[in-house]
């Protein structure tokens, strides 16, 4: 590029409206080649809309999008890939039974390739941008971040020097992310154009040239990344001063809660979940569990939720074996435990009810006889409206019409109503933008307090940190390390993510 | 006890019976690996013997035949995609009705047409029947034991197998098939990866509709030997309904699985008549049954089932 700044997108003025909601409203955006930007705002400021419409998934309703400098029209997927834009999304579009070659090769034009030649393709590309893959690999055996790369790829492949990257980072480990900003930095000297949406903000300072700040579907402003720290990032994408603290305050922990002992689990297809996995909870604690998606996280909690049964070990709830037994027949031994799934609507509530009936599904075998009392339950959820600052149109609004950060306080206000003494949740800030995620907090020490031992899955490991008392790293089903959250390093949890002990963990980088 | 050319004989007959379900299982596939289950192959096998039937009783010409059924199971296929496709319905209602539809249909023309005879049977010309016979090919079909097993079969035999190749070919080793097993699987990805993939959903689903109904034809035409009869495809729709999940949805494998299913069709015949013949009626369905038994048992692990199959797609659902 040689110093010259050359302009790959321009937005101006570009609005968006579905229905009566303005998603973007006279939006700006610019970005060069060679440089990364990173997109900033909270949930439903319209960054994804925005993105969509560079993408061609929509169509802008007002305002011109310039590339290379020419205004253009693109209509569909195919007229952004002819322009050199490549979107990664959030959930990997990849077909699970291709290799990865197989998978970069789809939809591209042209013949289908002879497979030696397709993969000397590949692998040049490889060599050019520092990418590693395995061409032959099937995308079903391939890591979180091995598709991440075949992702890439299938947009370097079809030309594309424009690349908007959706939370590429939502499911790395440190170790991963740090590899992927590597990877992103050497195309950016390469003269590419990315577009970065995340919402941590030290990688945004890590990995960003500039950042375009969205706000309730307005840009506010782009600042240069190198003039900016954390708070004033917040305050740019919230409007005001917000405390980033995460308190941990102290408790009484005497009580031994929960305790699980050499808990082995096997998937319905064979393959083991879970080894041997021992650990407790104390009352008044947070215990975090972090660990690359699909570490066998799930099954821990529906374990001991009484989901699933285990195949050897015992999960002992104030000194009573629990291991087997069902749900119903954990409620019935007088057992509180509030079980809050990662999948929100599909495990948590059901999507197309209101709220009064998902309350019931807690509650409903309280009733006398044949007859549900729907009364408790409405007066419950207006309870949570108020306390918990829910928006909703109304309480029987069919509850997928939410948004996340609204169902999230509607399942986690319904299992804390219950007062539980065990309190498990599975991802809880996940799609949730920084004022919800800071409620979720909020209500979990408030529950810690209370003397509730809280079992806290996890994936950002810098709340992890500041949030739990202890961490418990599975890596493949096996623990490989519970420790004090004030006495162990990012770096360190990122390694026990990927195999390591503790123990020599410890050692390596105290 | 046994004779060579009795083993011989049962075989020739075995394939014989297999070809409509080559057909059926064939174009199923071609459906099913864009993810839409067709549950409706009874239905357009129906309809392909209708238009086939007709159209050769109209031309005496058994290429126009076939392109009739062909054109036949199109259009009942096109239904089918339109209202799966377009109108995001459910693909199992849609199928069942496709095929109660088919039937219905079909046996009502049918009764029309036997009534508008004078001889009350709605019959080919011995000009069609003399077409559809056995080839002979002059050298090769006298050649012992390989003529008899390779060169002796009706021309729809032969068709079916080169579809089956085709398609095979066409979704195994091209561009266009890749794309189409990509939608099966993962429609998102292929959307993404800027794959039309409503177009290729309608042109697998109406092309493998075109196939069951070419195999519709031969059952009206062949095995009733040229006289109309009410529910001529008689379940055999169904059997190849089960035939992809046993042919692991490959149309090379699912030449095999037609001709195995073929031979327990005409087991009856070449069996001591000790056991019902019943029996053996029953023995492709209960061997059906146990082929879906077996597949739901092993799930999905090491199965080809195309991952998507039975689900529409709607680019904003979320």
């Amino acid at each position: 590029m040689g110093g010259e700044v050359k302009n790959a997108i321009r937005c101006e003025k570009i609005s968006k409206v579905f229905g009566n909601v303005i998603a973007n409203e006279k939006i700006d955006l610019e970005l060069n080649y060679g440089e990364i930007l990173a997109l900033l705002g909270e949930n439903g400021s319209g960054k994804t809309t925005l993105m969509n419409m560079i993408s061609g998934i929509y169509h802008p309703d007002e305002g011109t999008i310039y590339v290379n400098g020419e205004p253009v029209s693109i209509q569909s997927p195919l007229d952004a890939q002819k322009l050199g834009i490549g979107m990664i999304h959030q959930h990997f579009k990849l077909v699970n039974i291709f290799s990865a070659m197989e998978n970069i090769e789809l939809g591209t034009p042209g013949k289908k390739l002879p497979p030696k030649e397709l993969r000397a393709r590949v692998t040049a590309l490889c060599e050019k941008y520092g990418l590693e893959t395995d061409p032959l690999k099937p995308v079903h055996d391939m890591s979180v971040s091995e598709k991440q790369t075949v992702e890439i790829l299938k947009i370097l492949y079809r030309g594309a020097n424009i690349l908007i990257l959706d939370e590429p980072t939502a499911v790395l480990t440190p170790q991963e992310t740090e590899k992927l900003f590597e990877i992103l930095r050497h195309m950016r000297a390469a003269g590419c154009a990315i577009i970065i949406i995340t919402h941590k903000l030290n990688e945004v300072l890590s990995i960003s040239d500039r950042v375009t700040i969205l706000r309730k579907g307005r840009s506010f402003g782009t600042v240069k990344t190198a003039e900016v720290d954390v708070s004033k990032l917040t305050e740019l994408m919230v409007g005001r001063a917000v405390n980033l603290e995460i308190e941990r305050p102290a408790t009484d922990r005497s009580e031994e809660v929960l305790k699980v002992v050499d808990l082995c689990v096997e998937r319905s297809d064979g393959s083991t979940a879970l080894e041997d996995v021992s650990f407790h909870v104390n009352r008044g604690e947070i215990l975090g569990v972090a660990g690359i998606a699909g570490s066998g996280q799930k099954e821990l909690c529906e374990s001991i939720a009484g989901l699933i049964t285990p195949k050897k070990g015992a999960i002992l709830y104030k000194k009573e074996n629990m291991a087997g037994k069902t749900p119903r027949e954990i409620i019935e031994l007088g057992i509180s435990m509030s079980f809050v799934p990662e999948d929100r609507l599909g495990m948590g509530l059901v999507a197309g009810m209101g709220m009064t009936d998902n309350m019931l599904l807690k509650t409903y075998t309280r009733g006398k006889g044949a007859f549900v009392d729907r009364a408790p339950a409405k007066k419950m959820a207006e309870t949570l409206v108020d306390k918990f600052g829910i928006v909703t149109a109304g309480i029987e609004m069919p509850v997928r019409m939410m948004s996340g950060g609204n169902v999230q306080k509607v399942l986690l206000g319904r299992e804390i109503e219950s007062s539980p003494d065990l309190l498990i949740t599975a991802y809880p800030v996940r799609g949730l933008d920084i004022n919800s995620s800071y409620l979720v907090y909020d209500l979990l020490n408030e529950q810690k307090k209370k003397g509730v031992a809280v079992l806290y899955i996890g994936e950002d490991l810098d709340v992890l940190l500041q949030l739990c008392d202890r961490i418990a790293v599975l890596c493949h089903g096996r623990l490989t390390g519970v420790v004090d959250a004030d006495k162990v390093t990012k770096e360190q949890i990122g390694l026990m993510m990927t195999g390591e002990n503790w123990e020599e963990v410890r050692e390596y980088g105290g | 006890m046994i004779s060579l050319d009795f083993i011989l004989k049962f075989i020739v007959a075995a394939v014989a019976a297999g070809t409509p379900l080559l057909f059926g299982t064939v174009g199923e596939i071609l459906s099913e690996k864009v993810g839409h289950l067709n549950l409706g192959v009874e239905g357009m096998m129906s309809i392909g013997a209708l238009t086939g039937f007709m159209a050769g009783y109209g031309s005496h010409n058994l290429a126009v035949s076939m392109i009739a059924a062909f054109a036949g199971g199109m259009v009942s296929a096109l239904i089918y995609a339109v209202l799966t496709i377009g109108f995001m319905a459910n693909q199992n209602v849609i199928g069942l009705t496709l095929t109660i539809f088919g039937v219905g249909f079909a046996n009502f023309v049918g009764v029309y047409m036997v009534g508008k005879t004078s001889s009350n049977t709605w019959q080919l010309s011995a000009d069609l029947i003399s077409q559809m016979k056995s080839i002979h090919i002059p050298l090769l079909s006298d050649i012992p034991v390989i003529g008899k097993l390779i060169f002796s079969y009706d021309p729809f035999t032969y068709t079916g197998i080169i579809i089956a190749l085709i398609c095979g070919w066409y979704l195994f080793k091209t561009k266009a098939g890749l794309n189409t097993q990509a939608i099966g699987e993962n429609p998102a990805a292929a959307d993404a990866a800027s794959i039309q993939v409503t177009k290729w959903k309608f042109i697998n689903i109406v092309l493998g509709g075109g196939i069951c109904g070419i195999g519709g034809a031969y059952c009206s035409m062949i095995i009733n030997g040229g006289v109309w009869i009410s529910d001529c495809v008689g379940g055999l729709g169904w059997i190849s309904v089960a035939l992809v999940i046993f042919a692991a949805w490959r149309p090379q494998t699912a030449i095999l699985g037609s001709f195995i299913f073929g031979a327990l069709r005409v087991l009856k015949y070449y069996m001591p008549s000790v056991i019902p013949i019943a029996f053996f009626n029953m023995l492709p369905f209960i061997i059906t049954a146990a082929v879906l038994l077996i597949a739901s048992i092993r799930g999905t692990k090491g199965s080809h089932i195309p991952e998507n199959l039975g689900f529409n797609y709607f680019r904003e659902d979320r």
